[in-house]
């Protein structure tokens, strides 16, 4: 069972007494800081392949019934709509604001000239963390970018206030404008980071010179890849309301942590006046992650007003002031000896980052470690330009680049006439070359060759525009898929009570992953429960802070947080019960004693000898057993390389005479640690391999070169897959266990569905048509061409 | 460019009534609110989305008089007399041994996890009840083609075709 904070008005006004009750609750409570891991955790969770139970919120969310941001209303609440800027580059003269004034119901038009000042502003610049980022939040007179947020109109009714946003009239000095990719070079440089911090930069390993001039086999190619706007079906929206200092703010964030203490710190205030709470949360895929300037403007505005703001964007205001994906231009160079394997690679990356701000799309960091190679460059730079910053999006980096890499050894296995599997088997690294550290697990020849089995590789002919069905020229393209195990930090606090049911806190969101339902799995197989006996709080930053839902971390942070503190609560009834000479397990050694199914403690050697929880809990003064456990990694991060891994297969269709390309199949096999629940981990694949369709044949977004604007800012123009896009999809997940990786032996699943895939597409495109696609997308003006 | 005087014909309040779920609302709008934002604003009826304002994304996907629309793109004041269906209105309702009782779609979404965020299942269900009520379900392909005009970002595809697919199987249409 999973509770919303649906009393959320209730829990708000007796957070007073809810303060008071916690410090009682400290006192029986142990608050367990975990700061360094122990290198192998024992206890873990058996069962590899998760139970495929139903969404704990399906329910909600197929009744209509799940309240997302813009659904929350307040009593007097205000409705804001944004005004955004026509020009790219240069500085606003002007805000008149005398017609929208004078629409009935328009209470407030707030722009620079009358925003209240932030006291954080300091703190609004770039930054080292990847999900902050430099803001307009209406401070000063400059425009940075097309689509930029300049004013917002606020007024009793939504109607009235987009009618009076579109009566404001601005007026700017202009100045020229740097273009994007692929035509923009203004200020090309180096990154000073990657987005990953521990990520370098550019690498440098072996003697490239030296491994091209021993190679028989080389290429060379250039990939190139379209800015992308992520576009999760919820448009960003919030609620904000002021109770004297203290901020409430229902808004879709795919962190709900980092946006409290963002929050706070652009307000300059203390975080714990901060509260968010995401209920139901429409998507994200990165966009949602940072937390971008309408966050603070709610506020702002509604501080302004005295009354609650809702903001929600409108789907072309989503095309600028919320993140892209960066265009890319990579430069990939192979080459290989007689026996096939590499002898060299280089992988040299521009991508784009904005005017004002730095983030650095890491497109490289796959090809260092993917295969083995003695020696290897990898460089990345990029050029700035007048558009709104990028920011992570499902798989920053690793889609484009794996894109780019994928292709380039599909190239490579096609001149050395090898099969582009075994190309890639003769070339398996078996140790992670750039770290030089073993893998905590890698079982990439299992997903190779139960992928391959499954799909037919066997039956794929080595030479191109060999299949055909009727019209069409069929093909058939894999490629390697992979995703680092990133984990960050949370903390949960788990409560068993004496009738057996759990109660798990964590202020965790739910993007549409499946966290809510795991984190119940999790918290019930340690306890050897039914996730029915669970009962997870989340979605508030009331509950003990958590990591953002970004990276495919979330499982590998909160549900190691989960994992620990149920496990810090059944040490505790291990200990209750040898302590207690009315128990059967009086005397028993604590290592001994384990817990079966139905919440039953038993002694390993003799399985007659034990008692039910609930029984040790009734005698032992009928209170509930609780630990707090803040998780993050230890120094196994130092030891080991830690990364999901799968292989992919595509089968395309192509009609040559109407360039028309239909993905037919899509296999995914993924070994990713352990997969709490086979349903909903499924979903998270084949929804990151749709991402891989859209991005290989569809996605692109399209600037005006005269002033940067986004020419197809809707969802008609900016194409992503359709049901009929969408035919045979499957994947499936090897067993894996990992005991290094973390507490809950995950490895991650939102992103590596999308890796390999864009590029299995690409190269099944080569197979039928026997001709390379190096741009992305691949659209019917590029197969005719 | 915007008009330079505020239109204030189209925002002079209009007394109408709506029967939406099967219940009648006497309420006052203004010709320019559409069906979607009376629903959402007025009446508190969330469940239908709005994704992109534009008819482009079905999130708002409802039935009136039967027949599939985008609530967006429809003007409240024109939908008097008409038996509008939302999401809130297709399941019977009550319980049977504890359980919500659901649309049978509804439960098959569940199932058959053909939703992740949820943000555009009210929608696809919608469009799935009428897909299924025309009979536009007999294969994969088929479903795939009439229910593409429902955008899902997540890419639950997948598990929407054999939601429906599952309907239609147990021949239990709603």
């Amino acid at each position: 069972m999973w509770v919303a904070s649906r009393e959320l008005a209730t829990r708000w006004c007796v957070a007073n007494s809810r303060q008071a009750l916690s410090l009682v609750l400290d006192k029986i409570s142990t608050l367990v800081w975990c700061l360094i891991q122990p290198m192998t955790f024992k206890n873990m969770a058996k069962k590899l392949l998760g139970d495929p139970i139903n969404r704990v919120d399906g329910a909600l969310k197929a009744t209509g019934r799940a309240r997302y941001s813009a659904d929350i209303k307040r009593p007097g609440m205000l409705h804001g709509v944004l005004v955004m800027s026509t020009i790219a580059n240069g500085k606003i003269t002007a805000i008149d604001t005398a017609d929208a004034l004078k629409v009935p119901g328009v209470v407030n038009v707030m722009s620079h000239q009358n925003a209240p000042k932030l006291a954080g502003m300091d703190k609004n610049k770039p930054s080292e963390i990847a999900t902050d980022r430099v803001l307009h939040v209406f401070q000063d007179d400059l425009v940075h970018y097309n689509n930029q947020p300049i004013a917002m109109v606020l007024a009793e009714t939504l109607e009235q206030a987009t009618e009076g946003a579109s009566l404001v009239r601005v007026t700017y000095q202009t100045q020229p404008v740097k273009l994007p990719l692929p035509a923009g070079k203004a200020d090309m440089s180096t990154p000073k980071q990657m987005p990953r911090v521990d990520d370098q930069v550019d690498t440098k390993r072996g003697d490239l010179a030296a491994g091209l001039a021993a190679a028989i086999n080389r290429m060379e190619e250039t990939y190139t890849t379209p800015t992308m706007n992520h576009n999760a079906l919820e448009p960003h929206a919030l609620l904000a309301y002021w109770e004297g200092d203290k901020l409430t703010m229902y808004n879709a964030t795919q962190g709900i942590s980092g946006c409290q203490k963002r929050v706070a710190e652009i307000f300059g205030m203390p975080k714990e006046n901060v509260r968010v709470i995401t209920q139901f949360l429409g998507g994200g895929f990165g966009s949602k992650g940072t937390t971008f300037s309408h966050v603070m403007l709610a506020p702002m505005a509604a501080k302004l007003t005295g009354k609650p703001v809702r903001l929600v964007l409108k789907r072309e205001q989503m095309f600028g002031m919320v993140g892209n994906r960066s265009a890319t231009v990579q430069r990939l160079n192979l080459a290989t000896g007689k026996d096939g394997k590499l002898l060299a690679t280089a992988h040299h990356s521009i991508t784009q980052t904005s005017d004002f701000d730095e983030f650095a799309e890491p497109a490289g960091t796959i090809t260092r470690m993917l295969y083995a190679c003695p020696n290897l460059d990898t460089t990345h730079k990029f050029i700035r330009a007048n558009i709104g910053t990028p920011a992570p999006m499902r798989a920053p980096g690793e889609a484009p680049g794996v894109f780019a890499l994928e292709s380039a050894i599909d190239e490579m296995a096609a001149q050395l006439r090898m099969d582009p599997l075994a190309f890639r088997l003769a070339n398996y690294a078996e140790t992670d070359p750039n770290k030089d550290k073993p893998f905590s697990s890698k079982s990439l020849r299992e997903c190779y060759r139960q992928g391959a089995e499954r799909f037919g590789w066997s039956k794929r002919p080595a030479q191109p525009r060999s299949l055909k069905n009727g019209n069409y020229l069929r093909g058939m393209g894999m490629a390697t898929t992979v995703y680092p195990m990133n984990r960050g930090e949370s903390t949960a606090l788990v409560r068993l009570k004496p009738d057996g049911t759990v109660q798990v806190e964590t202020a965790t969101q739910d993007l549409g992953t499946g966290t809510f339902t795991i984190m119940t799995q999790i918290a019930a197989e340690v306890f050897g429960l039914s996730p029915d006996q669970v009962t997870l709080s989340a979605g508030d930053s009331i509950y003990p802070t958590s990591s953002v839902s970004g990276g495919s971390r979330n499982t590998a942070s909160t549900g190691s947080a989960v994992t620990q503190a149920a496990q810090e609560v059944l040490k505790k009834a291990r200990q209750m019960a040898l302590k207690d000479p009315k128990s059967p397990l009086f005397n028993v050694a604590e290592a001994e004693i384990v817990v079966q199914k139905g919440g039953q403690l038993q002694q390993k050697s003799n399985p007659k000898v034990g008692e039910a929880l609930t029984s040790l809990l009734k005698r032992n003064g009928n209170k509930p057993l609780e630990a707090t456990v803040q998780s993050k990694q230890g120094d196994e991060k130092g030891k080991y390389s830690m990364n999901a891994f799968g292989a992919v297969f595509a089968e395309v269709e192509v009609d040559e005479l109407l360039g028309e390309v239909r993905v037919t199949r899509l296999l995914g096999s993924f070994a990713a640690g352990r997969i709490v629940n086979l349903k909903t981990a499924r979903s998270q694949v084949l929804g990151g391999m749709v991402w891989a369709v859209s991005m290989a044949l569809h996605e692109k977004t399209v600037f005006d070169p005269r002033n940067n604007r986004v020419m197809n800012a809707n969802l008609a123009e900016y194409h992503v897959p359709v049901n009929a896009d969408i035919q045979e999809i499957d994947g499936f997940f090897i067993e894996e266990a990992d005991d290094i990786v973390n507490p809950a032996g995950v490895k991650g699943i939102g992103e590596i569905g999308v890796v390999g895939t864009v590029s299995a597409i690409a190269n099944a495109i080569y197979h039928a048509t026997g001709r390379r696609f190096r741009d992305l997308p691949i659209t019917v003006d590029k197969v005719l061409a | 460019m915007a008009a330079t005087t505020p239109a204030a014909d189209t925002a002079q309040k209009q007394a109408i009534t709506l029967k939406v779920n099967r219940k009648t609302y006497k309420l006052d709008v203004e010709p320019r609110e559409t069906l979607l934002d009376v629903l959402r604003e007025r009446l508190d009826l969330t469940g239908s989305k709005k994704g992109c304002d534009h008819g482009q994304c079905g999130a708002c996907t409802v039935h009136v008089d039967g027949r599939t629309a985008n609530a967006c793109l429809l003007l409240a004041v024109m939908q008097q007399g008409r038996e509008i269906t939302t999401i809130e209105g297709i399941a019977p309702g009550g319980k049977t041994n504890g359980q919500e009782r659901l649309h049978p779609l509804q439960a098959a979404f569940i199932k058959h996890d053909g939703l992740q965020c949820g943000y555009c299942t009210p929608g696809q269900i919608m469009s799935g009840v009428a897909v299924l009520r025309d009979g536009h379900a007999d294969s994969p392909a088929e479903i795939r083609e009439w229910m593409s005009g429902n955008i899902c970002r997540c890419g639950a595809y997948a598990g929407i075709v054999a939601a429906i697919e599952s309907v239609k199987k147990g021949d239990t249409i709603g």
